[in-house]
């Protein structure tokens, strides 16, 4: 009787414990295995250490990949971000023609199989002559992402009050300035929020990359590669550390928005 | 870039505007003077074009005719920044990542104006809320905001400060705490205010003069107490209180008066209170100028007999009957309750009467209801 009471008193609970159980064991396997002792094949735990955190590069090739998968990320994080806001900007916020037809465009990428882009690309570089490598992977990336940033730079302008722009008008600041001053600001948590999209998108992207990079080797392209002979255990140190900067970008986030809203 | 101390003063004249979205007609051919330290209401429903016709003299809407002018310049097709006009915005609209301090010196600023505490904080001051210069507009409650949104806009000294129902996100106490003091600030910064409001008693306690608004158009514009006393169309008559409007006609002459003929019984009319254009009238009474007595009652003045109570409502101060008369129509009469006599009761006989000098006449080719049922859908 007093179990069945409990339980049904805590079954939230228990409901929530084995939700984030689902989520995090992948992680945490992961992180856990970064520690592994396991030589050449990271599969089968063979004890602790700590050299694999030491030398995070210390598997062959793994930093080049992870040096190639930085560069590709933030100059493709730049330019989408960019080319996504000012897109985001015309639609939210000017009426032309053509519109609605663009609003249904930008979302086309988002919903073509990944596959089906990959290759398209890759037959449309070799038919301008292009080889693959850094820049049309980095050309790729650009396009895929543009999607992603427009749609969530698009929904920060909708929430934006039109009434606040108007008042930065009427208290003597032109349309730069009130660009600058307002409209920028308001939107600037929106677009930081994209590009940090953008980079995960980019820096996780294995099948369009792998399609457009030829001899180029990214981080993903690196573990699965790596994968028929076994992922070495730095794999797991870089993945758990892009995890904890994830992470710690979360919350800084949060203490920062609380101490403004304070 | 303007300088809102500099020489453009003087009166705002709207001249001929008229302002169309597709094939609605929003401010219909408007011309208005609106005098230099006044503080000036436009009054009228929503959907009257009183909004509108604001937002043009802000510059947020372009007049698809006609032009704007403050003093002797032509102001139409300017920027709303290069105006000297400032606007209280309805939802105050105040900056949310900036402090209040900022937010009060952003118009300053933009103006290159370097040293902006000491402006700051005298008008912090004014509205009384110099210890809040540091928060956030969220950390305020809604009658704090709107007083900055007031020190956002006078700290500029504009020629013209625009308020767009500045108070209809407070609750009715703060309402009309709000009136007593925008109308004390006024008076202390003597800029001129123009207030859209569809308040009639909001309107009524602040303005000098007011300008009733309905469908793009001024129907009547003066002083609160000259409109309600003598509203020349029956929109005015009963969108600004309340109006007994009876059909009536014009049948002879004495003296100043006209005398009017309503059902068989004859009334007076002031000839200066007639709007009448022949000899047809809606001979119009407000409900607490008349006097209600049993009939059989002698009684001067107008009198109206062959009255019988069909309802009555005490509420304190006053008892509100409605009084059915010989044709029919329900009148309205609000008696003071000053005499110490018991209030008559339903189904008792009465005889009304008033001094003809509360009475006015409208075109008797009006609808008698006009203006009388936007009230119910507009709080």
């Amino acid at each position: 009787m007093r179990l069945t009471w409990w339980f049904r008193k805590n079954l939230i609970r228990i409901y929530m414990v084995l939700g984030f159980t689902y989520l995090f064991v992948p992680v945490a396997y992961t992180f856990a295995f970064s520690f592994n002792n396991g030589g050449k094949s990271n599969l089968v735990w063979k004890g602790f250490t700590l050299s694999n955190w030491q030398n995070p590069c210390g598997a062959p090739d793994v930093c080049l990949a992870l040096g190639n998968s930085i560069r590709v990320g933030l100059i493709s994080t730049v330019a989408a971000t960019i080319l996504g806001t000012l897109i985001a900007f015309a639609l939210g916020r000017h009426q032309f023609k053509g519109r609605s037809t663009t609003n249904t465009l930008i979302f086309l990428p988002m919903a073509t199989p990944e596959v089906v882009l990959g290759a398209s690309l890759l037959a449309m570089f070799l038919n301008l002559g292009i080889n693959p490598g850094f820049w049309p992977v980095v050309i790729a990336h650009v396009m895929f992402c543009i999607s992603f940033v427009v749609v969530t730079v698009k929904a920060r302008i909708a929430s934006l009050d039109p009434r606040l722009e108007q008042a930065a008008m009427d208290l003597y600041a032109n349309e730069f300035e009130t660009f600058r001053k307002i409209t920028l600001p308001l939107v600037a948590p929106g677009i930081a929020g994209a590009a940090l999209l953008a980079f995960s998108l980019s820096f996780d992207d294995f099948i369009i990359t792998n399609f457009n990079s030829g001899t180029l080797t990214t981080f993903p392209k690196f573990v699965y590669v790596a994968s028929a002979r076994g992922i070495p255990a730095q794999a797991n140190v870089i993945g758990s550390a892009m995890f904890f900067l994830a992470l710690f970008i979360v919350i800084a986030g949060q203490l920062v928005n609380r101490r403004k809203a304070r | 870039m303007a300088d809102a101390s500099s020489s453009t003063r003087g009166d705002l004249r709207i001249v001929d505007v008229t302002k169309s979205f597709g094939d609605f007609t929003a401010v219909d051919d408007l011309t208005l003077t609106i005098p230099e330290g006044s503080f000036f209401a436009l009054l009228g429903p929503s959907g009257c074009g009183k909004t509108t016709t604001l937002r043009m003299i802000a510059g947020l809407e372009e007049p698809t005719q006609g032009s704007i002018h403050i003093g002797s310049t032509d102001i139409t097709n300017t920027r709303p920044y290069q105006r000297p006009v400032n606007t209280v915005f309805q939802n105050y609209a105040l900056f949310p990542h900036l402090s209040i301090f900022e937010n009060i010196a952003f118009g300053l600023r933009r103006r290159g104006i370097k040293d902006v505490k000491e402006a700051v904080d005298k008008v912090l001051n004014l509205v009384e809320l110099p210890h809040l210069a540091q928060r956030k507009p969220v950390q305020l409650s809604g009658g704090q905001q709107q007083r900055i949104a007031l020190a956002r806009a006078i700290v500029n000294r504009p020629a013209l400060l625009l308020l767009d129902e500045p108070l209809g996100a407070l609750d009715l106490k703060l309402r009309r705490q709000m009136q007593i003091e925008l109308k004390w600030i006024q008076t202390e910064v003597g800029i001129t205010f123009v207030h859209v409001t569809h308040d009639q008693e909001e309107a009524m306690t602040m303005a000098d003069t007011i300008a009733v608004m309905n469908e793009g158009k001024v129907e009547q514009m003066g002083t609160p107490a000259d409109l309600y006393d003598n509203p020349k169309t029956a929109f005015v008559a009963n969108f600004l209180g309340q109006s007994n409007l009876i059909e009536g006609r014009i049948d002879g002459n004495d003296g100043d008066n006209f005398v009017v003929d309503v059902f068989g019984q004859k009334i007076k009319i002031n000839k200066n209170r007639s709007h009448a254009k022949d000899s047809s009238v809606l001979a119009g009474i407000r409900p607490e100028k008349i006097r209600i007595q049993p009939a059989g009652t002698a009684m001067s003045g107008n009198v109206l007999t062959g009255g019988v109570i069909s309802d009555a409502s005490y509420i304190g101060v006053s008892t509100q009957y409605q009084v059915e008369m010989p044709w029919k129509q329900e009148l309205m009469v609000f008696e003071q309750n000053d005499d110490g006599v018991p209030p008559l009761e339903k189904g008792d006989a009465v005889t009304l009467s008033w001094e003809p000098v509360f009475t006015f006449a409208l075109d008797g080719r009006e609808d008698a209801f006009a203006g009388s049922e936007v009230h119910a859908d507009e709080e």
